[in-house]
């Protein structure tokens, strides 16, 4: 059958480094934005949209659109953390479906690592963030703020730490065979609750990488899909939400991909049983677990066992995730993983991911981003892409 | 067995949060409650996030609550407890377990507020198990 698509990602790169000592943050941009423009078969000049998210040098999008030369007609600076990209995925199609811009050129770039800062708390925070004072004294940082999430869910549901490592194991049988893979060593449920413990319940092994780098994407309207050939993947849904700690009452087990899953579901006239793959943000184990139960994979409180099942697993699970290791064990580019995680989808719907993980016929795929921290502010977005003959 | 604690941050204080950081100099918890639609928000505001209502005011709370959830920074150069307190008054608040065992602590008990000096001499709300 043949979808309608409001737009098509044309285009992708994730850059090859995880330590950029040598290259400034901009010339990060420029190099994915490069390589993204390339793999599409289009030019710079071509591109009238840019999104980037708000850490990206300068005022919005404009020092960036400067520095790289882009004459641009459309820009967006929707900041969600990690989720960004995924979100401005959605709103480059709106875009594109409004007329106000034919290609868009997303990208994503930083370089924690080359600098030294290694967590969401060491970053500069404003002196007018209104939550501060009630909670910077208190030293959150992002390890014990998932480690609270982890706890509550294995509190109301039963998880252990064993069926979270379930996760790690999956990504890294993925990851052995990604030769750009900041981890490729394939572990076991042992090695992962056997490594040293960082914030109760979560393990060394149960958090991601940290790395440089970034990556692009190219959305393009239909008109000029068409005349770049079958490698175009069209976008059937999007949804976006912010979930918050809501004046006090809230609940650590469920993140927003509850919200933002079924709005993309719905316009895409597609359920979670029609996926043969996703890409699942994976800041941590726990990031994991709760998303796939919030987009309906399996039901609430049986992501556990549904992981230690091997379900994530390509070529063995019902779920087949992450197969370029993911931010577990690949990449995750200035702490901020939903960019990696619609590349790694689009590979899988062009047949171009690693054989050894490629999911055989992939036609529907599903990338899901979650910014900022599940136990307090938190964005999602949620993409159902579709192969050009979707 | 005691913990041995860090400093503590300054809250960084405002005009909106002026009294709660004077509550707690005077060894007081002090909520912000809606006096349109009765519910108590946290972190308090000058508008209630619940209605939008403009027309809150602040009362003293029990200080006692219980644990929603918590994480125990083992991997910080002095170990501290990350805590979310559910207060009998409803709302669930940021904070830290102190005074107590590490393995003492589990979601569901019973904690009550105590207080600690900041770098900067203001007074911070914490938690230790209710005796």
């Amino acid at each position: 059958m043949s979808r309608t698509s409001k737009a098509y990602i044309a285009g992708i790169y994730e850059h090859p480094t995880r330590k950029a000592t040598d290259k400034t943050i901009p010339q990060l941009h420029a190099e994915v934005a490069i390589g993204a423009l390339k793999d599409a078969g289009l030019t710079k000049d071509d591109v009238d949209g840019y999104f980037c998210d708000g850490e990206a040098p300068g005022l919005g999008g404009m020092s960036m659109a400067e520095y790289m030369g882009l004459n641009i007609t459309y820009t967006d600076t929707t900041e969600t953390g990690g989720s960004s990209y995924v979100v401005h995925v959605g709103h480059a199609v709106e875009a594109i479906a409004a007329g106000k811009c034919t290609v868009a050129l997303i990208t994503l770039a930083g370089r924690p690592r080359a600098e030294g800062v290694s967590s969401l708390a060491a970053r500069a925070r404003g002196d007018d963030l209104p939550e501060r004072g009630f909670e910077i004294p208190y030293a959150p940082v992002i390890t014990n703020m998932y480690g609270m999430a982890a706890m509550r869910h294995m509190y109301e549901y039963g998880t252990t730490s064993e069926q979270l490592a379930w996760i790690k194991v999956a990504a890294s049988h993925h990851a052995q065979h990604n030769e750009h893979a900041l981890l490729r060593d394939v572990v076991t449920v042992e090695d992962v609750v056997n490594s040293p413990m960082i914030s109760d319940p979560l393990h060394r092994l149960d958090c991601c990488v940290i790395s440089d780098g970034g990556g692009a994407l190219i959305v393009v309207s239909p008109e000029i899909a068409k005349s770049l050939g079958d490698r175009c993947v069209k976008v059937l849904g999007h949804g976006e939400a912010v979930k918050h700690l809501n004046g006090g009452r809230f609940d650590l087990t469920y993140t927003g991909a509850a919200k933002s899953g079924p709005i993309a579901f719905a316009e895409a006239n597609l359920k979670p049983a029609d996926i043969d793959y996703a890409s699942i943000y994976d800041s941590f184990t726990i990031t994991v677990l709760e998303t796939i139960e919030d987009l309906g994979f399996c039901e609430k409180g049986q992501g556990g066992k549904f992981v230690s099942e091997g379900n994530l697993v390509s070529g063995v699970g019902k779920l087949p995730f992450n197969t370029d290791g993911g931010g577990l064990c690949n990449n995750h580019p200035s702490n901020r993983g939903g960019m990696t995680k619609v590349i790694e989808a689009v590979r899988q719907l062009r047949g171009e991911a690693h054989p050894k993980v490629q999911v055989p016929d992939c036609t529907l795929a599903l990338a899901h981003g979650t910014g900022g921290q599940i136990s307090a502010r938190t964005g999602a977005g949620t993409v159902i892409l579709g192969r050009n003959d979707a | 067995m005691s913990q041995q604690e860090r400093t503590y941050k300054e809250p960084g204080i405002n005009m909106e949060t002026e009294p709660y950081w004077e509550g707690t100099k005077n060894g007081q918890l002090l909520m912000k409650r809606c006096k349109s639609c009765g519910e108590t928000h946290f972190y308090p505001r000058a508008i209630c996030p619940l209605c939008f209502s403009p027309d809150t005011e602040w009362y003293e709370a029990s200080g006692k609550g219980k644990i929603y959830s918590y994480s125990i920074m083992r991997r910080a150069e002095i170990p501290y407890v990350m805590a979310y307190v559910t207060l009998d008054e409803g709302v669930t608040m940021m904070t830290n377990i102190v005074e107590s065992d590490f393995d003492d602590i589990a979601i569901g008990k019973a904690v009550e507020v105590t207080f600690r000096k900041t770098e900067g001499d203001q007074s911070l709300p914490v938690f230790r198990l209710c005796k």
